[in-house]
C-alpha cells in the first residue's frame, strides 16, 4: 500500500494506512479464477491457511488478497472444477539483471520492519550445481553389464566405525564397534517435530521401519508416539538439549550431535514459542508457549577435545551399544574438522550441504553461507583415505539430494548413504513454497495446527515416502547394473565412475573426478 | 556399602566397575583414589544409589544421569550435571566450567567457586524443577539460556575480591529464576532480565533448599538474612519474538 498525498483517501472515504502497514505489498502471484466455472463451494476459502482467499456472501463472489498467495498451490489442487490457476502476478518491475525480487522483496519488508528476513526450505540462488556436472560411466562390451531385474543385487550398508583389520577375528582382543545395518543407501534426515508435524514424522518413521533404513528426531525429543519405532531412530542431541535423557539416548539406534546445519552453518535454531504446543512441550520437555532456543555452539564443545568429551559422553551413556554420529555443515575447511571429528571417535560423521532445508532460517544466511555438497564430500572423503581413517566412521551426505542420480553420485563421491530432507517431503505433498517457518503448512507437512495436520494422514505419508525409497532404490539398482556394479559398497567412494561435463581443471581436481572423455 | 580403587584406573574401565556393582543390587559404593576419571555416574539411572567419591571426578560428572546421589570430597571438573534429569550432586569444594548445561531436573550442591557458563540452558519441566546452589562466586555467563529451574548464588564460602558473579549474567535468559546473595550491577546482567528484591513466597522456597545444602555439606553459613538477596527473573519467555518478519 502507498502512501499518498495526505486528505486524498479520505476524500474518497478511505482508510489511511496506518505506521504498521506495509509501505509496499506488490503481490508475487495472482489467484485466477474462471468464474464461469467456479461453483462457490468455498473449498478454496477453507484450504487456505495464508488469508488470501474469501468470501462475500452479499455480493456472492470468492475475492483474493493476492499479495498473501505464496504459491502453494492447495487451491489449486482441491478446487473440483479446476476453475483456479495461480500465476505471476504481472511484468514485475523493469528488467534488471542486478536487483532481483529476491532482494528488493526482503529490503520492503525489512524497511518495514527492521527485523531479519525469515524463511524456509533450502538456498534457491542459481548458484551451479556439481551434480549436474557430472555424469555416470556405463559397461560397453569390454565389462559386461548387470540385470538387476534377475541378477542379486545389494543395496545393504552397515553403518558406523568398521575394525581395524580382520586377522584378530574371534579372538578376544577383537575389537568390534557397534553398526547399524541400512537395507538402502536413504535414510530420512533430521527434521524435529515442531518444525515438521507429527503426522509427517510418524510416517517417515513407520516407512523407515518397513524400508529397513532410519528416520532421525532432528533436535526436537522423540514423541511417545514414535516408540515403537525407534529401532530405526537416529535421536539427535543439539544445544538446546531438548528432550534428551537417558532414556532418550536408549530409544535410538544411533546418537546424532548436530553440530551445524547446511542451512544455516554457524548460527543457531529457534523455535518461537507460538510454536510450542502441548504436544511439542510434552517432547521437548520444555514449558508450553516458551521459546526453544538452539543457539549456535554447544557451549561445552569449544574444540575437537570436547567434542571427544561429549562424543563419549553419550558413548558412556549408552554403554557403548550405539554409534555416535557428529552432523556438520559443509563449509570452508570441512575436510580438516571432519578429520578431526572421526579422531573425536565419532562413527558417524554427517555432511550437509548448503543447499541443504531448514524450517526456518535467516534469509541471508541460507542463500550465502556454506559451500557445495558435492565438494565437501569429495574432500571429506580424500583426506580421510588419505590420513587412513576412513574405516573409523561412515559418512552420510545430505543437502539437496534430488533424485536417485543424486544418490548414485554422492556414493561415488564417498558417501556410505544419503539423508533426503525435502525429497522425503515432496512425497507428502509439499510444493516447495518454502512458507515452512510459519507454521501454517497448507499440506500439513511443517505445521502443528490440528486443522492443517489432517491434511496429511499418518498412513498417506508413509505410503507415498515408501514408494519415492523404493522407486530411487531400483533406480539406484539399475544405474549399478550398468555400471557392471553389483553391490553398493563396490561404488562408495569409486570416482571412476564419474565423469565431469564443462568443470574447471581445478573443479575436477577438487572432486577428484576425471573430464569426459579422458 | 562397596569399595572400589580407582587408583590405575582407566574412566572406561572404572564406569564399567560401577555400573556392575549397580547391576547387582548393590546401592551404596564409595570411589577411592579418582584422579579425574571422567563421565561417573553418567547415565546412571537407579535413584537409591549413592556413590561418594574420594579424589577429584573428571569432566562430565552425572552427565546424562537420572536418579542416583553423588558425594564428592573434593573440587569436581567441568560439566558436571551435563544433561541430568534427576538425582542430586554435593561437591565440597569448587566445580569448573558448564555445569548444570540442559539440566532439567534433580539437584546441584556446590561449596565453593564455580567457572564460566554455570546454570546455562537450565529447563523446568511440568514437575520438574532443577535446583542449583552455589556456595561461593561464579564467572561469566552465569545462567545464559536459562528456560526454568532454581539457581542460587550465595558467595558466602569464598572471600576474595572479584564480584560476585562475571559479565552477561543471564543473558538471554527466558524462564526459571536465579537468587544472588549480593546486588549486582546492572552492566553485569543481560538485558532480557529484571532485578527484583525477594518476596514472602521467595523466603520460602529458598529455606528448606538453603537448609538441605548446609546440611548435606556439613556447613553453616550466615545466608538466612534474605534482605540482601536479589532475584533475577526473565523480562518475557519470548526474549527474541520481534526480531523477524516472514
Amino acid at each position: 500500500m502507498y502512501y499518498e498525498e495526505p486528505g486524498a483517501r479520505e476524500s474518497l472515504g478511505l482508510r489511511t494506512p496506518k505506521h504498521e502497514d506495509l509501505f509496499h505489498s506488490h503481490p508475487e502471484y495472482k489467484v485466477e479464477r474462471d468464474d464461469a466455472k467456479c461453483i462457490r463451494c468455498l473449498c478454496c476459502v477453507r484450504q487456505c491457511p495464508y488469508e488470501t482467499t474469501f468470501y462475500d456472501p452479499m455480493r456472492n463472489v470468492v475475492y483474493d488478497v493476492h499479495s498473501n498467495c505464496v504459491n502453494c498451490k492447495r487451491c489449486e489442487v482441491m478446487c473440483p472444477t479446476q476453475a483456479i490457476e495461480i500465476k505471476k502476478w504481472g511484468c514485475g518491475f523493469r528488467e534488471n539483471h542486478h536487483w532481483k525480487f529476491r532482494d528488493y522483496g526482503a529490503a520492503y519488508k525489512q524497511s518495514d520492519t527492521g527485523a531479519v528476513v525469515l524463511t524456509g526450505l533450502g538456498n534457491d540462488n542459481p548458484y551451479m550445481s556439481y551434480f549436474d556436472r557430472m555424469v555416470l560411466d556405463a559397461s560397453q562390451v569390454t565389462n559386461p553389464s548387470i540385470d538387476p531385474l534377475r541378477e542379486p543385487m545389494e543395496l545393504r550398508t552397515y553403518i558406523g566405525r568398521k575394525m581395524e583389520n580382520l586377522e584378530d577375528f574371534g579372538k578376544e582382543s577383537f575389537q568390534e564397534y557397534p553398526n547399524i545395518l541400512a537395507e538402502v543407501p536413504i535414510a530420512f534426515a533430521p527434521m524435529s517435530f515442531g518444525a515438521i508435524s507429527l503426522n509427517f514424522q510418524k510416517g517417515m518413521a513407520a516407512a523407515a521401519q518397513e524400508l529397513g533404513t532410519f528416520f532421525n528426531t532432528g533436535e526436537g525429543g522423540l514423541h511417545e508416539d514414535l516408540l515403537p519405532y525407534k529401532d530405526n531412530a537416529i535421536v539427535q542431541v543439539a544445544s538446546g538439549r531438548f528432550g534428551v535423557s537417558k532414556r532418550y539416548l536408549m530409544n535410538s539406534a544411533a546418537c546424532e550431535i548436530k553440530i551445524g546445519q547446511g542451512a544455516k552453518p554457524g548460527i543457531g535454531g529457534h523455535l518461537p514459542g507460538e510454536k510450542v504446543t502441548a504436544e511439542i512441550s510434552k517432547t521437548r520437555m520444555i514449558p508450553e508457549g516458551s521459546d526453544a532456543i538452539s543457539p549456535a555452539p554447544q557451549h561445552d564443545i569449544y574444540s575437537i577435545e570436547d567434542l571427544r568429551l561429549l562424543i563419549y559422553a553419550i558413548k558412556e551413556a549408552t554403554e557403548y551399544t550405539r554409534p555416535v554420529s557428529v552432523k556438520i555443515a559443509a563449509v570452508h575447511n570441512v575436510a580438516a574438522i571432519a578429520s578431526g571429528i572421526v579422531r573425536a571417535g565419532a562413527d558417524i560423521i554427517v555432511v550437509d550441504g548448503f543447499r541443504g532445508g531448514t524450517g526456518a532460517a535467516p534469509k541471508i544466511i541460507r542463500d550465502h553461507v556454506g559451500i557445495p555438497l558435492e565438494v565437501a564430500l569429495a574432500a571429506v572423503d580424500e583426506r580421510l583415505r588419505r590420513e587412513k581413517i576412513r574405516h573409523m566412521a561412515s559418512i552420510i551426505a545430505t543437502g539437496g539430494i534430488r533424485s536417485s542420480a543424486d544418490v548414485v553420485k554422492a556414493i561415488a563421491l564417498g558417501a556410505d548413504v544419503v539423508y533426503i530432507g525435502t525429497a522425503a517431503m515432496l512425497s507428502a505433498g509439499c510444493t516447495l513454497c518454502q512458507q515452512c517457518h510459519r507454521g501454517k503448512c497448507a499440506w500439513g507437512i511443517t505445521t502443528n495446527r490440528p486443522d492443517l495436520l489432517a491434511r496429511l494422514p499418518v498412513e498417506m505419508a508413509k505410503e507415498r515416502a515408501i514408494n519415492l525409497v523404493k522407486g530411487w532404490s531400483r533406480e539406484v539398482k539399475e544405474m549399478l547394473g550398468l555400471m557392471g556394479l553389483n553391490s553398493i559398497e563396490s561404488l562408495r567412494g569409486n570416482r571412476l565412475k564419474l565423469r565431469g561435463v564443462g568443470l574447471t581443471k581445478l573443479e575436477l581436481e577438487t572432486l577428484g573426478i576425471r573430464q569426459a572423455g579422458v | 556399602m562397596k569399595l572400589i580403587n580407582a587408583k590405575g584406573v582407566y574412566y572406561k574401565q572404572l564406569n564399567e566397575m560401577i555400573r556392575a556393582e549397580i547391576r547387582s543390587g548393590t546401592k551404596e559404593i564409595k570411589v577411592t583414589n579418582v584422579v579425574g576419571q571422567r563421565y561417573i555416574g553418567g547415565g546412571l539411572e537407579d535413584g537409591d544409589v549413592k556413590i561418594h567419591i574420594e579424589g577429584v571426578p573428571g569432566e562430565d560428572l552425572a552427565a546424562f544421569m537420572d536418579g542416583p546421589t553423588l558425594n564428592v570430597r573434593n573440587n569436581a571438573q567441568d560439566g558436571v550435571g551435563n544433561t541430568m534429569n534427576s538425582g542430586k550432586i554435593i561437591v565440597h569444594g569448587m566445580a569448573g566450567d558448564v555445569i548444570g548445561y540442559g539440566m532439567r531436573g534433580g539437584k546441584i550442591y556446590i561449596r565453593d567457586d564455580v567457572g564460566y557458563r554455570v546454570g546455562i540452558h537450565m529447563k523446568g519441566y511440568l514437575d520438574k524443577v532443577p535446583v542449583m546452589v552455589i556456595g561461593g562466586r561464579a564467572g561469566d555467563f552465569f545462567g545464559e539460556y536459562m528456560a526454568g529451574g532454581i539457581v542460587v548464588l550465595l558467595g558466602a564460602t569464598t572471600n576474595n575480591s572479584k564480584p560476585i558473579v562475571g559479565d552477561y549474567c543471564a543473558a538471554g535468559m527466558h524462564g526459571g529464576t536465579i537468587y544472588i546473595r549480593e546486588e549486582v550491577e546492572d552492566r553485569f546482567l543481560g538485558k532480557e532480565v529484571k532485578k527484583f528484591s525477594l518476596e514472602k513466597k521467595d523466603e520460602k522456597l529458598l529455606t528448606p533448599i538453603l537448609n538441605e545444602f548446609l546440611s548435606d555439606l556439613d556447613i553453616s553459613l550466615d545466608i538466612f538474612d534474605f534482605s540482601r538477596y536479589i532475584k533475577l527473573i526473565p523480562v518475557s519467555s519470548r526474549p527474541y519474538g520481534r526480531m523477524y518478519v516472514y
